[in-house]
């Protein structure tokens, strides 16, 4: 009898977890690969052929938006990881008894809905806006200058509204970090620099990789910052795949689409993940 | 410090070792199915049912309906007062009440947000949806999603309404829609900023680059390309469209569009993102109307578009003869007139001219004048000449040809 129950526990246990993969994952993905490979239109309704062509014709109609959303995912990414690392740094190691005041401060924008904040910088950064506006009236800008709608104005976008998704991870990896391993460096003649570098930082980068996680995918697959900052020349996968989606109803492309930035968001974190050594990030963030 | 080990192996070992035939379970389960499962998942459309109703068809939706006191209407902004006189008006006289949302911003986004309850025979939360002749129109009549009118239920519409919007061309005897009003599609331009604009070539302007707003909706940047190369969409080929598609990607490359705007290109207009922007007639007059503004709209030489935008029942709405009851109501002269005055848009009713010059006398100053203005625009009471000028949307003979029209627009407004 008791035998049979630690059998079936592993079972249980997983059971809830497991019914959720497939009710929200597992389920969601076999009705969008079955709609990938489906021909029709919306009134007479879609019947499955298994057209794979769907895919190339996707591919090659698209494939400007989808490097276009892969290129603004990585700088994005390395944006925030510059701007983050040094605040993460701060807060962990000088924030003193104000961390929790400091991590509050950052998160203090999330109480506002991230469309809200998007369309306040559309007001302010718009043609005759507050910030434009002034600078055309003394004679130092041209009148048809514009910041919306240009790629810098869409990656700004992106890097302020995840900037927090990036700061907490490595604040986190930072945080554990045990002082007196830095300062058993110092004891043995490294310099600061050399400390940070042959130290802090190996120790830093498992937080780094969930950092990149949490950012490069929903980054690379936005479409809200685009949509509200961009124009037609920054259009990224994201609205297509909407717009196929919500718009047109081309349910074939949409599905298509989404597979191909899955499966490319997946090799690039791969080899990321490569890059950097897995097995060290499971064990660092096992602890 | 560490939790050693995650995750522990012997925990590992127990949820991978092989105990009752889970492989068996697995192939039974998953692999086999998915071959099933994929073929399973299709998408059920609606069919074409037929594009006129059946005789019986207005008497077998109708029959067992009761009123319920209450109308849910969805519209595009700009298209009322927002005090809604018309709608006080109407629930003081019927005890109706009406719940009035702007939820329209672009009909193709629209049908795709109602298709799936639609198709599956559930209320989309309206009785009454405001719908542009054209693809969407077409497609919402041919899955059969809208209700056949009772014309013996809309006693004003038959007798007040002008005979060219009691037989239009894309809904012939206007069997499932009334209009609502109809609008011209031409340039709206801010003064202050540009000269006097009257071609469409315009807008093709190196002069102007990215200060100048398109239409994301495909048709109506389908109809600007053609009529800009001298092709009226209605008798457009395909070879037609791709010359036109060609012309709006050259105006694309040259960084001459700004962006490609559902409704909002009036907002951009008013911030000064663009300066010339394709417009809706009525929208530059309640722009400057209410926010003080003074843009100005013209009817491009090589000629604008005419469209119509209709009230129509969906199938599934829970309050019919409400909504039906109300369709008729803006037929009603007085009514018709006061919307007219405020959204500056065609009017559908003739007499309609006449009352708005009553209405007038009742006010002073500038109200008075700017009634009168209104009551002889050629953008509400359009002259034959001003008719002569506008061209209609294409039709398309085959679901193939209209799916080929999309494929050749829809890559500039996405990339």
């Amino acid at each position: 009898m008791n035998r049979v129950k630690r059998q079936i526990a592993p079972y249980l246990l997983v059971l809830p977890g497991g019914l959720w993969l497939l009710l929200f994952f597992a389920i969601p993905m076999v009705t969008m690969l079955s709609l990938s490979l489906q021909q029709g239109d919306v009134v007479n309704g879609y019947v499955f052929t298994g057209h794979w062509q769907t895919y190339v014709d996707a591919l090659s109609n698209y494939e400007s938006q989808l490097v276009r959303s892969l290129i603004y995912g990585v700088v994005s990414t390395v944006i925030l990881i510059v701007l983050a690392f040094p605040v993460a740094y701060w807060i962990a190691f000088y924030g003193g008894k104000r961390k929790s005041t400091y991590l509050f401060l950052l998160l203090l924008p999330f109480f506002v809905s991230f469309v809200l904040r998007t369309i306040s910088w559309r007001q302010i950064l718009t043609d005759d806006g507050p910030v434009l506006h002034p600078l055309k009236a003394l004679g130092l800008l041209p009148e048809n200058v514009h910041i919306l709608g240009t790629a810098p104005a869409v990656i700004a976008g992106l890097v302020y509204n995840f900037l927090p998704f990036m700061v907490l991870p490595v604040y986190v990896a930072l945080e554990r970090i045990d002082p007196r391993v830095v300062e058993a460096a110092r004891d043995l003649y490294a310099d600061p620099a050399t400390a940070f570098r042959r130290v802090i930082l190996p120790l830093s980068l498992p937080g780094v990789f969930a950092g990149v996680l949490m950012t490069f995918v929903p980054v690379s697959s936005d479409y809200v910052n685009s949509a509200v900052l961009g124009s037609s020349s920054t259009t990224m996968i994201g609205q297509v795949i909407q717009a196929q989606y919500l718009a047109n109803s081309d349910y074939p492309t949409a599905s298509a689409l989404s597979f191909v930035l899955m499966a490319v968001l997946l090799i690039g974190v791969f080899a990321y993940a490569r890059a950097l050594g897995t097995e060290d990030v499971m064990k660092v963030a096992a602890r | 410090m560490s939790v050693p080990n995650f995750p522990d192996p012997s925990l590992v070992r127990g949820l991978t070792q092989r105990r009752f035939g889970r492989r068996d379970l697995l192939r039974l389960s998953g692999l086999s199915a998915a071959g099933l499962t994929l073929a399973a998942c299709g998408v059920k459309g609606k069919g074409k049912p037929s594009a006129s109703a059946a005789p019986d068809a207005v008497a077998k939706f109708w029959a067992g309906k009761t009123k319920n006191g209450h109308v849910d209407f969805a519209n595009w902004p700009l298209y009322m007062d927002p005090k809604q006189p018309e709608l006080k008006r109407f629930t003081a006289e019927t005890g109706i009440t009406v719940k009035y949302q702007e939820v329209i911003q672009e009909m193709a986004p629209w049908f795709a947000k109602v298709q799936p309850q639609l198709s599956a025979g559930q209320s989309i939360g309206y009785d009454l949806m405001v719908i542009t002749n054209g693809i969407q129109f077409a497609q919402f009549r041919d899955s059969g999603f809208l209700a056949p009118l009772d014309a013996s239920k809309m006693p004003n519409y038959v007798k007040n309404a002008a005979a060219k919007y009691k037989n239009e061309l894309y809904d012939p005897h206007n069997v499932y829609s009334v209009p609502w009003t109809s609008g011209i599609t031409g340039i709206a331009y801010d003064p202050a900023k540009v000269p006097a604009i009257s071609k469409l070539a315009d807008l093709w302007d190196t002069k102007y680059k990215g200060k100048v707003g398109m239409m994301s909706d495909t048709q109506e940047l389908a109809n600007f390309g053609m009529m800009a190369l001298g092709i009226d969409p209605a008798k457009s080929t395909s070879d037609d469209w791709t010359k036109a598609a060609d012309y709006l990607k050259k105006q694309k490359s040259d960084g001459i569009v700004r962006n490609y705007y559902d409704q909002s290109y009036i907002d951009a207009l008013g911030k000064g993102e663009v300066w010339i922007t394709q417009a809706w007639s009525g929208d530059v007059f309640q722009k400057n109307a209410s926010d003080g503004t003074n843009f100005k709209f013209v009817v491009p030489d090589e000629g604008g578009t005419l469209w119509t935008d209709n009230m129509t029942i969906p199938i599934t709405a829970k309050n019919p003869l409400d909504a039906i009851e109300l369709m008729d109501f803006f037929y009603r002269t007085d009514n018709a007139a006061s919307l007219a005055e405020y959204i500056g848009y065609v009017c559908p009713v003739p007499d309609a001219q006449a009352q708005m010059r009553t209405d007038a006398d009742k006010k002073t100053g500038a109200d008075k004048a700017a009634i009168l203005a209104l009551a002889d625009s050629p953008q509400v009471f359009p002259a034959q000449s001003v008719y002569d000028k506008l061209h209609y949307y294409a039709s398309f003979q085959t679901a193939a040809l209209q799916q080929q029209f999309q494929k050749t627009f829809e890559p500039i407004v996405l990339s």
